[in-house]
């Protein structure tokens, strides 16, 4: 990895606006500014179209022979499917509210990051094809062909989106780059483009169940393990119930909590809750991967992998679905599941919590609640035992991600909670908070090394504001309630506002909660001893090691 | 088609609307001329007619800023003819009959002028 | 931007020479006939291609909280969870321009005081919404106020909308604020795109044409009206002529008011076909005219495709003896004792 500029640097070194026009300039890919291609046998693997071997960086990317033809036809073919794409691409003004909403033209300055004119990329090879005046007058009025350079470009700017819909809030007719985003990026892997880091998890889910691509027995020996470093912070042993049949409630939650710090603390808090509640539930293995990144790819792929959990709902024969903090799967789980796999099987009823008995009637039809909704629920009951005391050392914010904001409107189940096991909430600037949040800077699939500075530079309106309460009012936390936000905000936060922990909501929850016959805490869930416990603490070490 | 019934009941909408200004032609009355009877024994206005028709609104505004604001009743007209400037000794002394000739043209195309809310009308009785 | 304008001049001197030269029934009868017959079947047909597509997925950006537990507040009109909820929404999104108003500006600094060190400021901006809202506004109560000239007698609400229109009594024939306004306005969004670099990058000559035109009719109007004037009666007779189907001589209308009219038909003429579409596009926006409610009521796909995935019998397949070694409960089990 190449060394980061300041953020200071980063900031001012932002280039200007090219001179010539933008149909005249060409991306240039150098290493750092694009993620690495598919392998061709994960692409095989996963009946991808013409999977090959290419190099972004090489000037030939190996098309097929005909791709223009795919292209356009893939193309018509979508328009044809999406009245959203064939209106985006109509009816846009270019009125230019959209372009500083976007965290990556915030950061990098590139105009084509303007999400009008990442949009105009596509839009100036339908005008050509299916819109009178282009085909008349030709670049006069914006349009053009495609060639390779255009699909080189294409691809740049589709993975320097994050489809996190900000754009969308602010646009006078909702016009929505994610839609755009996601559609190019379909076009693209019809000619065997994709990116490593999303095409390897997607192979991996779809044949392991999660997509680090752990088999059965390893994984459910990491949750074990978590469940050792449970009774070792509280005294007791959670129950880890594997592929339970006739099980109330399934659970599902991103993999990335079963095998990355930090997210393993929010795993171990749903543990620790479950466990308290004596809830009837299981987890599974083969349906062990609650985001989707398929939703990076295509619908089908995206509907491919979703399937498994109404699948797996069947099999186990469990009443409902709940599911664990995580961003893009909630867009699915809200906005697709029920459309690509529902509807639900027979045997799932709608969501009633067994602790509080509340109905949970927004869900009636997809039946699977998020787990803030369910905490929320139960502590508005008063059902959870909660020392909020024990967060006392941190003042922390909360980070609302982009797609249970924008695409589900999931934004004070999580504060509810947040505000009653943290004594110390302090809310960053209202520009970017709740729906008009700010992205992580690598969501959708774009978390991966190489492009590190290309993710602090789309972090930057995330990483002012978090750096801005922790300077006014000394916050030293953030929460979170999204898997990539958790592998994603550590290094931002690191970069932008050194100092700054990132957590998962449950691990906060899960440190609050008093356990029914839990030792006194002397530590957290990270094992990281509490301030003011050590005093009279020392008869509670005794137990845990 | 899909969401028919909506993108039905949309195209309607937007097919009366769109054509309002033939439906609110049609249910209209016709309007062939505009129906003013000029004055009989005159032959000639201030200016010629085609400006009168077009300016006189003009003209009058500029009137009454001569005799109120300017103090001068004098008005030479392109011709060379010399006017008293008044709309009540001049004007209205051929055109007397308001309702036959002022009224026709700016009823029809919503011309209200606030003249009256100074002047009496021609034939109103003190 | 210059090309659009000299095409704007273009399309007005022609109409101005034609209707000079003797053709002004092509202008003033023949084309606008040609115009709103275009206008009227081009825009049904865009509706008709947007909505042979459907709507796959229900993809509301939420703008707010969801309909969730009792003690939730739900933002019943940023996010609305009901068909009254999207009204609201749509109401306020088409008659007030909603999103737009959220406009804000934003600037990143190397060295903000408040963070010590880098930050971010955002600014609210509402010029944009402001002039977008007066403009389409004062063009649609210029465009009722021509309805003196469609239909006789003028229609009452006509007469009230401008006495409201020229309450200022400023001059004769009185002054229409809206005109003003609207050209005030049309300044205003071209200027944008002029002087700002950001407008300037992205915009084309589909941008600038439609504002030059607008600018062209908003000025050959003003014009018309207080400077170098027609005698509207007869210009009313003459519409009169064309709205009721019977046209008549163009005899005594100054050639301005056929420039006027051309550049109307022209807009008309290339309304279907250009950005303009949004007047219709924006109610079928699927990110604003869609309840959130996809977890509650099954949104159909039309073309679903059908399920195509990994199993859990291929899964245990795949993974038999392994899981019947970590004691996993299996749905068959291994032909040998693991391990």
């Amino acid at each position: 990895m190449a060394k980061l500029p300041t953020p200071q640097e980063l900031i001012a070194t932002r280039p200007p606006f090219p001179e010539e026009h933008w149909l005249d300039v060409r991306p240039e890919f150098a290493p750092g500014s694009f993620c690495y291609p598919a392998k061709k046998e994960t692409m095989e693997l996963l009946h991808m179209p013409n999977p090959h071997e290419w190099d972004p960086a090489a000037e030939d990317w190996g098309l097929p022979e005909n791709w223009e033809r795919i292209l356009c036809d893939a193309f018509a073919e979508r328009l044809e499917k999406h009245r959203s794409l064939k209106l985006f691409m109509d009816i846009c003004v270019r009125c230019g509210a959209c372009a500083d909403k976007c965290h990556f033209f915030l950061g990098t300055n590139d105009p084509k990051n303007m999400p009008v004119l990442r949009a105009e990329l596509l839009r100036s090879l339908y005008r050509r094809d299916h819109t009178v005046l282009g085909k008349l007058l030709g670049r006069t009025v914006g349009a053009r062909g495609w060639d390779k350079s255009v699909v080189k470009e294409l691809f740049h700017y589709a993975y320097q989106c994050t489809e996190c819909r900000r754009c969308s809030l602010f646009c006078p007719y909702g016009i929505d780059t994610a839609e755009i985003t996601m559609i190019v990026r379909e076009l693209l892997h019809e000619v065997g483009l994709g990116t490593h880091w999303i095409m390897d998890p997607v192979k991996n889910c779809s044949f392991t169940g999660n997509h680090l691509g752990i088999q059965p027995h390893s994984f459910v020996e990491i949750v074990e393990m978590l469940a050792d470093d449970c009774e070792t912070v509280t005294g007791i042993r959670p129950k880890t119930p594997f592929n339970k049949k006739n099980a109330e409630i399934l659970f599902i939650t991103p993999s990335g909590d079963v095998f990355a710090d930090p997210g393993i603390y929010t795993f171990m808090g749903y543990l620790l809750l479950f466990h308290e509640l004596d809830l009837d539930y299981t987890l599974s293995t083969y349906a062990s991967e609650g985001g989707n990144f398929g939703s990076f790819t295509s619908f089908n792929m995206a509907k491919k992998l979703n399937a498994k959990m109404y699948a797996e709902a069947e099999r186990l024969n469990v009443k409902w679905i709940l599911g664990g903090e995580c961003g893009h799967m909630w867009r699915v789980i809200n906005q697709y599941m029920d459309t690509y796999n529902g509807p639900a099987p027979d045997n799932m009823t709608l969501p009633v919590s067994p602790v509080t008995g509340t109905a949970f009637t927004n869900a009636a039809s997809t039946k699977m609640v998020h787990i803030t909704e369910f905490t929320a629920d139960l502590i508005y009951n008063g059902k959870l035992r909660l020392d909020p005391g024990h967060n006392d050392h941190i003042i922390t914010t909360f980070h609302d991600s982009c797609n249970p904001a924008r695409g589900m409107g999931l934004l004070d189940e999580p504060r509810y909670v947040l505000k009653a096991v943290c004594n110390n909430f302090v809310e960053m600037p209202e520009n970017t908070i709740r729906e008009r949040t700010f992205c992580c800077g690598a969501g959708s699939g774009l978390n991966t090394e190489e492009i590190m500075e290309l993710r602090m530079r789309a972090g930057m309106p995330r990483g002012n504001a978090l750096r801005h309460v922790q300077r006014q009012f000394g916050v030293n936390h953030m929460a979170c309630i999204c898997a990539i936000d958790r592998a994603t905000l550590p290094p931002l936060a690191n970069y932008w506002a050194p100092g700054v922990t990132v957590s998962g909501l449950h691990e906060l929850v899960a440190n609050a909660l008093v356990m029914t016959g839990g030792k006194k805490r002397t530590m957290d869930l990270r094992q990281e001893d509490l301030p003011g416990a050590e005093e009279d603490g020392a008869d509670g070490r005794e137990g845990g090691e | 088609m899909y969401n028919a019934k909506a993108v039905i009941a949309g195209i309607l909408v937007f097919a009366v609307l769109g054509t309002a200004p033939f439906w609110a032609g049609m249910t209209g009355k016709e309007y062939r001329s505009t129906g003013i009877i000029p004055p009989k024994d005159e032959k000639s206005c201030i200016e010629n007619a085609e400006f009168m028709r077009a300016e006189h609104m003009r003209l009058l505004n500029e009137w009454r800023d001569e005799a109120l604001r300017g103090e001068n009743r004098v008005y030479a007209a392109s011709g060379g003819k010399k006017w008293n400037i008044s709309l009540q000794n001049t004007c209205l002394k051929c055109h007397s009959n308001h309702e036959e000739f002022c009224d026709r043209c700016h009823t029809a195309n919503s011309v209200y002028p606030y003249c009256w809310t100074c002047h009496i009308l021609p034939g109103e009785s003190k | 931007m210059f090309v659009s304008l000299l095409l704007v001049l273009l399309i007005g001197a022609i109409a101005w020479a034609g209707s000079a030269a003797g053709f002004a029934s092509l202008f003033g009868v023949a084309l606008p006939y040609l115009a709103a017959a275009v206008f009227v079947v081009g825009m049904i047909r865009r509706m008709v291609y947007w909505a042979k597509s459907p709507v796959p997925f229900r993809i509301p950006t939420t703008g707010g909280q969801e309909q969730s537990l009792d003690f939730i507040r739900q933002a019943k009109i940023d996010c609305p969870g009901t068909q009254a909820g999207v009204f609201a929404r749509m109401f306020l999104e088409v008659c007030l321009f909603r999103s737009l108003f959220r406009n804000t500006e934003a600037d990143a600094r190397a060295g903000l005081p408040a963070n010590s060190g880098p930050g971010s400021v955002y600014y609210s901006s509402k010029w944009l919404w402001c002039f977008a809202l007066l403009f389409h506004y004062c063009f649609l109560l210029v465009f009722l106020r021509h309805f003196r000239f469609f239909a006789e007698p003028t229609p009452q609400w006509v007469t009230w909308l401008e006495t409201l229109d020229g309450l200022m009594q400023i001059g004769a024939p009185r002054f229409f604020m809206t005109g003003g306004i609207l050209l005030a306005a049309l300044l205003f969004l071209l200027g944008r795109r002029v002087f700002n670099g950001r407008l300037r990058c992205i915009s084309l000559v589909n941008d600038y044409f439609p504002l030059w035109l607008l600018l062209g009719i908003v000025c050959t109007g003003i014009c018309l009206r207080y400077f170098d004037k027609t005698e509207i009666a007869m210009v009313k007779i003459f519409i009169m002529g064309v709205t009721q189907f019977s046209p008549v001589s163009a005899e005594g209308i100054a050639p301005l008011f056929f420039v006027h009219v051309a550049l109307v038909s022209t807009l008309l003429l290339y309304f279907p076909f250009s950005k303009l579409t949004h007047m219709a596009g924006v109610f079928f926006s699927p990110t604003r005219n869609a309840a959130n409610d996809s977890r509650r009521v099954r949104h159909i796909n039309p073309w679903n495709p059908p399920k195509q995935y990994f199993t859990y019998a291929e899964y245990e397949d795949a993974y038999r003896d392994v899981m019947a070694e970590a004691g996993l409960p299996l749905e068959k089990e291994p032909d040998r004792p693991a391990g």
